[in-house]
């Protein structure tokens, strides 16, 4: 790949964050109240927000593939790393939860930070607290799976 | 009827639901990625810990990428805000950003996937995992914040 496509690729990455980081603040959902009047049943707004990401992607995610066989910037399409597991749901419940609670969720937790709600540093800690949580949890699983194959071998 | 359900009309949440969607879109269209937040968490601490699970090669490979998607979040923001487009403030108590932060970080990674990686990607892609999740995110966050409002916290 020439030094030109790989200098736009991180730039047309840091656009596309830009957008969607734009989005969320057009659609008020980088502030955790307007989530929670969703979640309250108070307002659907977020359906429609939600549809019309979905909706244009659904499109672009199922056509564009077919009218060009890779990226414009890149060697070849991606897809994303997801295996249903039996821990997987719980790990919903848990997002569920928390969402619940702040109204607050990872992309609207950043945008809104940008827009200048600094509270949300509580948030981004929280989050970021919890991803390092999971990480060493599952570390030690499979740590613990592994000294047991071992003792059994 | 309709407007007891979006007592805030629904231009804004439309709009900014497309331009979210165009965000996604575009990193798709140019780098093959599907946009996902939440692995950011997971991937920038790779920088700092040398634990089997953080030096995972998927963490590695795109923490680069990652972070700069996050920073074009914040930056979304930003401009948001800069162009003195229309804000409220928020008034989320620190307790609440603090405890939800760390469910939704904790149980976003366990999950594979948040909002924007289950919602918008994952169904886009016609992930039925990724369905299974949203339904379980959306209806535990709902029931949460039902009873949040409920024991008037």
């Amino acid at each position: 790949m020439d030094k030109r496509v790989s200098l736009l690729n991180p730039l047309a990455t840091l656009a596309s964050g830009l957008l969607f980081g734009f989005g969320l603040a057009w659609s008020t959902m980088i502030r955790p109240e307007a989530v929670l009047d969703f979640l309250r049943l108070d307002d659907c707004g977020l359906l429609f927000v939600l549809g019309c990401a979905v909706g244009i992607n659904l499109l672009v995610y199922q056509l564009f593939p077919r009218l060009c066989r890779r990226p414009l910037l890149a060697a070849a399409f991606q897809q994303r790393p997801f295996e249903m597991q039996r821990s997987t749901l719980l790990g919903g419940v848990l997002f569920g939860m928390g969402w619940g609670i702040c109204g607050v969720c990872p992309g609207p937790a950043l945008a809104g930070l940008g827009a200048g709600n600094a509270d949300l540093l509580m948030a981004l800690a929280g989050i970021f607290v919890g991803a390092l949580l999971h990480g060493l949890w599952v570390g030690r699983i499979e740590l613990g799976r592994n000294n047991c194959r071992r003792v059994r071998s | 009827m309709f407007s007891s359900l979006f007592p805030h009309g629904v231009t804004h949440y439309a709009v900014g639901g497309a331009l979210m969607g165009l965000g996604v879109a575009l990193l798709y269209v140019t780098t093959g990625r599907m946009g996902g937040v939440s692995t950011f968490f997971s991937s920038s601490w790779s920088w700092l810990l040398q634990t089997s699970f953080f030096r995972q090669a998927s963490w590695r490979d795109s923490r680069r990428w990652r972070l700069v998607y996050a920073l074009g979040l914040v930056l979304g923001g930003i401009l948001y805000a800069l162009a003195g487009l229309p804000a409220e403030a928020s008034h989320m108590p620190a307790w609440k950003l603090a405890v939800g932060g760390l469910l939704i970080g904790f149980g976003a990674r366990l999950g594979g996937g948040c909002t924007s990686g289950h919602g918008i990607c994952g169904m886009a892609a016609l992930s039925l995992g990724s369905f299974l999740m949203v339904v379980t995110f959306l209806g535990t966050g709902i029931l949460t914040a039902l009873i949040v409002k409920w024991l008037g916290a």
